[in-house]
């Protein structure tokens, strides 16, 4: 590493050492952010010589980074950004934070996606989903899976590990090679992982026409982009494998989705050479993910933390909910994005006959949406409140991403 | 009414459904309901025929591509422009709005709209992104306009339409004026699920498609909430 490098490395792990005792976050971003500023190519710097993978997409980008670093683990010790610290500083900060390590697994949002390719040659980088997230302020969905398909031409020695159930990514992972000047696709490996979300991929991003469906499938009616056969995929409780053979997954987290999110991390951890039959047992280690799935006893209430931060995502929040007493909490903060008209596309059929609380900024929003939804609710103004108004047992907390922080620091961190 | 139960047609939710537009047809249903109104909500599709003879006909926001394709189909269909002319309601919003209008930009190329607002579409020098206000139309008498816009375009209205309101935040279609309508038609960069702020404004498009001069008043607490909190929201911005 060059005399720059280094320093800037060391003051990157003491920056965060400082802003963590200053009590200012995990230092997580600051000691990166220092960092890429004495040395902007720190994390090409930090990156060299270790085999990395990336994970992005919309949804599930932290919980799968953490059950893929855990499979990756099977080999030798593996850096990464725990803490969902996701764009380059997080980055720099994890890599310099751990030291020298042989592997790297890194989330990195869906934006970076191609500055982080750049800088960390990656070997794998997995393509969760693309759906609508904060579009206030983020590109639309179409121009995301554009600026990935870019990226990957210019990578064309990566190895891609792609979710063959959502149209746009399948078209991002497939740009057209150039056989006559010796650019060939990159390879792509394909996963199950379900999608239950459709809203955003009813026009194919190739040619315009309409994206049909059939049971798992889908097709283009006006071109060939349709669903590729995956190698890897979720049946009854377990994955899959490209062999055939089937593996039991027991975790500890909640749903189907995180079924779709072990497939995945089996298959990253497979372009490694980790057999998935040495990674599964790993898989159940992981208990909560920055919070998320996290369960609290307060006051003989046992409250479980799921993080919602857009409509796809309350979809698979609802399916893992118990049939339990339920807060929604919602605010439109900066980084949870201004407008709260998604609120509208998502159905909360599913609460029907549970004991729905609200609050948040804006309760009032979701109060609107509750009453046309039919379902019944009850504003209460803090999370104490809260808890006070259900019966002892469990209580559900779904919320979307600063009220989900809020609320962390409400339960004083104990998670 | 043109049968016994109200028709509500949204159109195209495959292509323009990008900001909870479902919101607005869920809304009018409801609201419908609530004073005993039958109601039956068609969601037609891209690939299918539009009928001509609902009530009301709601087009909602999309992204440049689907909303020059649903132009495009809408164009070649000629069902709106039917159900216009046999008078029912058309709401509009955002993508919506701008399609109405003779020509709307997309992916940079001029597109020809339905041409059934006198009014036109062109890229801004920056986007309008958040809390949109103003002082609705007097003729309309309904209250002060709440919304929350996100566009890149700019609006220009023709002698054949009137502003819907006068902007008191935000951009709208220039700065100055907010959306348009004429006759039974209306259009707002009010974007998304414009109607759950404004459910004044849902009841003047259930009056507009009934022929009724007043509806049984509803319990609004909820919506009066959220729309206090967002004046207030708004005004606090400001200051
Ligand atoms: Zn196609």
């Amino acid at each position: 590493m060059p005399l720059r490098a280094k320093v800037a490395s060391s003051v990157s792990r003491t920056a965060a050492a400082l802003s963590r005792a200053a009590g200012r976050g995990d230092g997580s971003v600051i000691g990166g952010w220092i960092g890429l500023k004495i040395d902007p190519d720190l994390l090409a710097h930090l990156s060299a010589g270790r085999a990395i993978a990336l994970v992005s997409g919309t949804n599930g980008k932290t919980t799968t980074t953490r059950l893929t670093s855990a499979a990756v683990g099977v080999l030798g010790r593996v850096a990464t950004n725990s803490f969902g610290a996701n764009m380059p500083s997080g980055h720099t900060s994890a890599l310099a934070k751990a030291g020298s390590t042989p592997y790297a697994v890194l989330e990195v949002d869906e934006h970076y996606l191609a500055q982080v390719l750049e800088a960390t040659e990656p070997h794998v980088v997995a393509l969760l989903n693309l759906s609508r997230d904060q579009l206030d302020r983020a590109k639309e969905v179409a121009m995301m899976a554009q600026l990935w398909r870019a990226a990957l031409v210019r990578h064309t020695n990566v190895r891609v590990v792609a979710n063959a159930d959502d149209p746009l990514v399948v078209w991002a992972a497939t740009p057209p090679g150039d056989p006559a000047r010796g650019i060939h696709p990159p390879h792509v490996t394909w996963f199950s992982a379900g999608q239950r979300w459709h809203d955003d991929s009813w026009v194919c991003p190739e040619c315009g026409s309409t994206i049909q469906r059939s049971g798992d499938q889908w097709w283009c009616t006006g071109c060939a982009l349709r669903r590729p056969e995956p190698q890897w995929v979720v049946e009854d409780e377990g994955v899959l494998d490209p062999t055939g053979a089937w593996h039991k997954v027991s975790l500890q987290l909640p749903g189907k989705v995180n079924l779709g999110n072990a497939a995945t991390a089996l298959a990253v951890a497979a372009e490694f050479g980790v057999r998935p039959v040495d990674a599964v047992s790993r898989l159940g280690i992981v208990t909560s993910v920055a919070g998320r799935y996290a369960q609290v006893d307060k006051d003989g209430r046992n409250i479980r933390l799921l993080l919602a931060k857009n409509p796809a995502s309350w979809l698979e929040a609802f399916d893992m909910a118990d049939n339990a007493p339920t807060l929604l909490s919602i605010n439109a903060r900066d980084p949870d994005g201004l407008d709260t008209s998604w609120l509208y596309d998502v159905d909360f059929a599913p609460l029907r006959g549970r004991q729905v609380l609200i609050t948040g900024d804006r309760a009032y929003d979701l109060a609107v949406r509750l009453d046309v939804n039919d379902v019944p609710f009850q504003h209460v103004r803090t999370f104490d409140d809260a808890i006070r108004s259900v019966p002892p047992g469990r209580l559900e907390v779904i919320a979307n991403y600063t009220a989900f922080q809020d609320i962390r620091a409400e339960l004083d961190r104990v998670i | 009414m043109s049968s016994e139960s109200l028709r509500i047609v949204w159109i195209y939710p495959d292509l323009l459904s990008t900001y909870g537009d479902r919101g607005n047809a869920l809304i009018l249903a409801r609201r419908a309901r609530q004073r005993g109104m039958p109601v039956e909500v068609l969601e037609v599709r891209s690939d299918q025929q539009l009928p001509a003879t609902a009530d009301i006909y709601l087009v909602g926001g999309g992204e440049d591509g689907p909303q020059a394709l649903g132009a495009q189909r809408l164009l070649a269909d000629g069902g709106l422009h039917r159900a216009v002319a046999q008078g029912s309601v058309v709401f509009g919003v955002c993508a919506g709005y701008q399609l109405l209008g003779t020509s709307f930009f997309a992916k940079g190329v001029q597109c020809r709209g339905l041409e059934l607002l006198d009014l036109q579409s062109d890229r801004g020098e920056s986007r309008a992104v958040g809390e949109l206000a103003g002082e609705i139309d007097p003729r309309l008498g309904l209250p002060p306009l709440t919304g929350f816009e996100n566009h890149g375009g700019r609006t220009h209205l023709g002698p054949e339409v009137s502003p819907l309101a006068r902007v008191t935040a935000g951009v709208g279609n220039d700065g100055a004026t907010e959306g348009a309508w004429r006759g039974k038609l209306l259009g707002t960069y009010s974007h998304g699920p414009a109607l759950a702020r404004n459910p004044a404004l849902a009841d003047l498009l259930l009056r507009w498609a009934t022929g009724a001069h007043q509806l049984p008043p509803l319990d609004d607490t909820w919506p009066d909430r959220l729309r206090n909190e967002r004046r207030s929201a708004v005004a606090a911005a400001r200051t």
